[in-house]
């Protein structure tokens, strides 16, 4: 155990490191302009006395690196600062919405996951015959359909034409667990068609790799039925590049839902990120843009973790 | 070339890509109506009259996706110019440089791959003016870090080559490096990658117009008109399927190109496998 608990601490220092050096990143992203953030909020016609105001309420007039260190400090304490337009807590809007939206990314993973594992074994198995040929064409298909395209296609057939579900994703926090499901069924369903394609293939890329092997050769000499091979000895070894295939979708998933929040007006983060970078509100941006960054780092490493322990030559150095 | 070789899905690709391409660039010419010109109705469905119906306020639709296609195209394509000049640039000289300077342009650009494309451009967005310049700029930008992982994995393949080598015996500069020895036997493989690209900016454009935060109205673009008929989708108006279609066309017709190419080039290589 002690060589992969030793890789495995390296990766997690390693991604502890990356998300610092993200919210660097994501600081002074929002600092290389020319002028100023005041400047770009207020617009070009605003008066000296005006910006002046706003420069001393954002605290520009401190240097940048005890700004990056005064957020960065009030983040470790869960402190994100105050919305400029509204002025409110944004610690508290964000609890609200990232509950929201990491409620519709669930849901997604719960339909798309064991859809695109079965599939991608159902293309295994019919290889080069018609239905692993239709399921590539889909593929190509899919991948190529911005989100808006399916969102809206959903919307009508099922939303508009058919009334099976609520074309409008509204959520309130003391509404049911059946009621709150029927509500995101469409974005979910919409997310699943975005994300399900690319899973699938790389599942089935990932087991056609071992199906190469000479055991699986040995097991179809021993008169294994082809999905008994499948089942019991190419997947437990493809769990490893499976699992980083989903984990990778997940991650997606997780930037895919702005696009779809704003289709279905979903109250979550990302509806509300690209809401205030209309309104140029700066510190709702950071803190939601470090949040968006931070699942996504940490999903990347769940998957590199995952794969670590999945290797019984990590697991049991000789 | 021998055009019977191109498979069926290769031409549909072609043909359909060009047809965009023409409508782009013919604009003015073919367009039946002008582009904010309010001609008719609300909403007004197909009719010979207007062949794809009116926009959100009386607008021919079909003139609008006619200019919106040039608007898109011209960006995505002047983007896609920047990541590749930038990547490939960068990514051949990080290759054959090597050292810190390597390493520094590397860990750069796994920390920038590290935080999602379009998290990162709306952080960009929210201070930066919006304007065309500033929207090519970021999405080229951002974008030019797959190109660098992709070129610079290339160019170590071909750095360590001999004629390379004797290149550098003979005193060449690493200009000449990059462009005579590097660049052309990297060309295929970025080929293949750019209508990759070039659709992944399509695609991105519109993500950012249909949020609002991309081309400003009343320029037409796809992802913005989208953005401008949503409303009509709750009556039952498909009006914003159309130019969502558009881009859907669009992407699978270059995919279907770029799968050909790819194909092709693997084949010439002695080929590693269908899979």
């Amino acid at each position: 155990m002690g060589l992969a608990l030793r890789l495995i601490a390296q990766r997690v220092s390693l991604g502890i490191l990356l998300i610092f050096a993200v919210s660097v990143l994501i600081f002074v992203g929002t600092q290389i302009l020319p002028g100023d953030v005041a400047q770009s909020i207020l617009g070009q016609s605003a008066t000296p006395e005006n910006l002046a105001n706003l420069r001393k309420e954002l605290g520009l007039n401190e240097p940048a690196l005890t700004r990056y260190f005064n957020w960065l400090g009030g983040i470790l304490v869960g402190d994100l600062g105050t919305a400029l337009t509204s002025g409110t807590d944004i610690s508290t809007a964000i609890g609200a919405r990232l509950g929201n939206t990491l409620f519709l990314a669930s849901v997604a993973a719960v339909f798309s996951v064991p859809t695109a594992i079965l599939l991608g074994l159902i293309a295994v198995r019919f290889k080069d015959r018609w239905p692993d040929k239709l399921i590539s064409a889909t593929t190509l298909a899919s991948i190529s359909l911005p989100e808006f395209f399916i969102g809206y296609l959903l919307i009508l057939f099922f939303g508009v034409k058919l009334g099976w579900f609520p074309t409008v994703a509204t959520v309130y926090s003391d509404m049911s667990f059946g009621a709150r499901l029927n509500s995101v069924m469409l974005p979910a369903l919409t997310l699943t068609l975005v994300v399900l394609a690319h899973m699938m293939r790389m599942t089935r890329a990932a087991i056609l790799n071992v199906m190469q092997s000479a055991y699986i050769e040995t097991a179809e000499l021993k008169g294994l039925s082809s999905f008994k091979i499948i089942w019991k000895h190419a997947l437990p070894n493809a769990i490893s590049p499976v699992v980083n295939v989903v984990m990778l979708n997940l991650a997606y998933l997780i930037v895919g839902v702005v696009v779809v929040e704003v289709i279905f007006v979903y109250p979550g983060m990302g509806q509300y990120l690209v809401d205030h970078v209309s309104k140029r509100d700066v510190p709702v941006v950071q803190a939601s843009g470090l949040i968006f960054a931070a699942i996504y780092i940490g999903l990347n490493l769940v998957a590199d973790v995952i794969s670590i322990l999945s290797n019984p030559r990590l697991r049991h150095p000789k | 070339m021998d055009l019977k070789t191109i498979p069926i899905s290769a031409w549909l690709g072609i043909v359909s890509a060009s047809l965009f391409a023409f409508a782009a660039i013919f604009a003015p010419l073919i367009a039946p109506y002008g582009m904010s010109e309010i001609v008719g109705g609300v909403w007004e469905p197909m009719s010979s009259k207007f062949l794809l119906g009116t926009d959100n306020l009386g607008r021919d639709l079909l003139s609008r996706m006619i200019y919106g296609a040039r608007t898109t195209l011209a960006i995505a394509a002047l983007a896609t110019i920047v990541s590749f000049t930038l990547g490939a640039f960068l990514g051949m000289a990080a290759a054959v440089i090597g050292g810190w300077a390597d390493q520094l342009l590397s860990r750069g650009v796994d920390l920038l791959m590290s935080i999602p494309t379009l998290i990162f451009a709306l952080v960009v967005l929210s201070v930066m003016p919006a304007n065309i310049l500033t929207l090519i700029l970021v999405m080229g930008i951002l974008d030019a870090t797959r190109v660098f992982r992709l070129s610079r994995a290339v160019a170590v393949d071909v750095n360590v080559m001999d004629f390379v080598e004797a290149a550098k015996l003979r005193g060449e500069g690493r200009i000449w490096i990059i462009t005579r020895e590097i660049l052309p036997n990297a060309l295929s493989t970025l080929v293949a990658e750019l209508g990759l690209r070039f659709i992944f900016m399509v695609l991105f454009l519109s993500a950012l117009s249909f949020l609002g935060l991309g081309i400003q109205p009343p320029e037409a673009d796809w992802g913005g008109m989208v953005k401008e008929n949503k409303d009509g989708i709750i009556f039952g108006i498909p009006a914003a399927l159309i130019p969502a279609g558009a881009i859907a066309l669009l992407a699978i017709s270059v995919n279907l190109i770029a799968d050909w190419i790819l194909n092709r080039t693997t084949d010439l290589k002695g080929g590693r496998g269908g899979n």
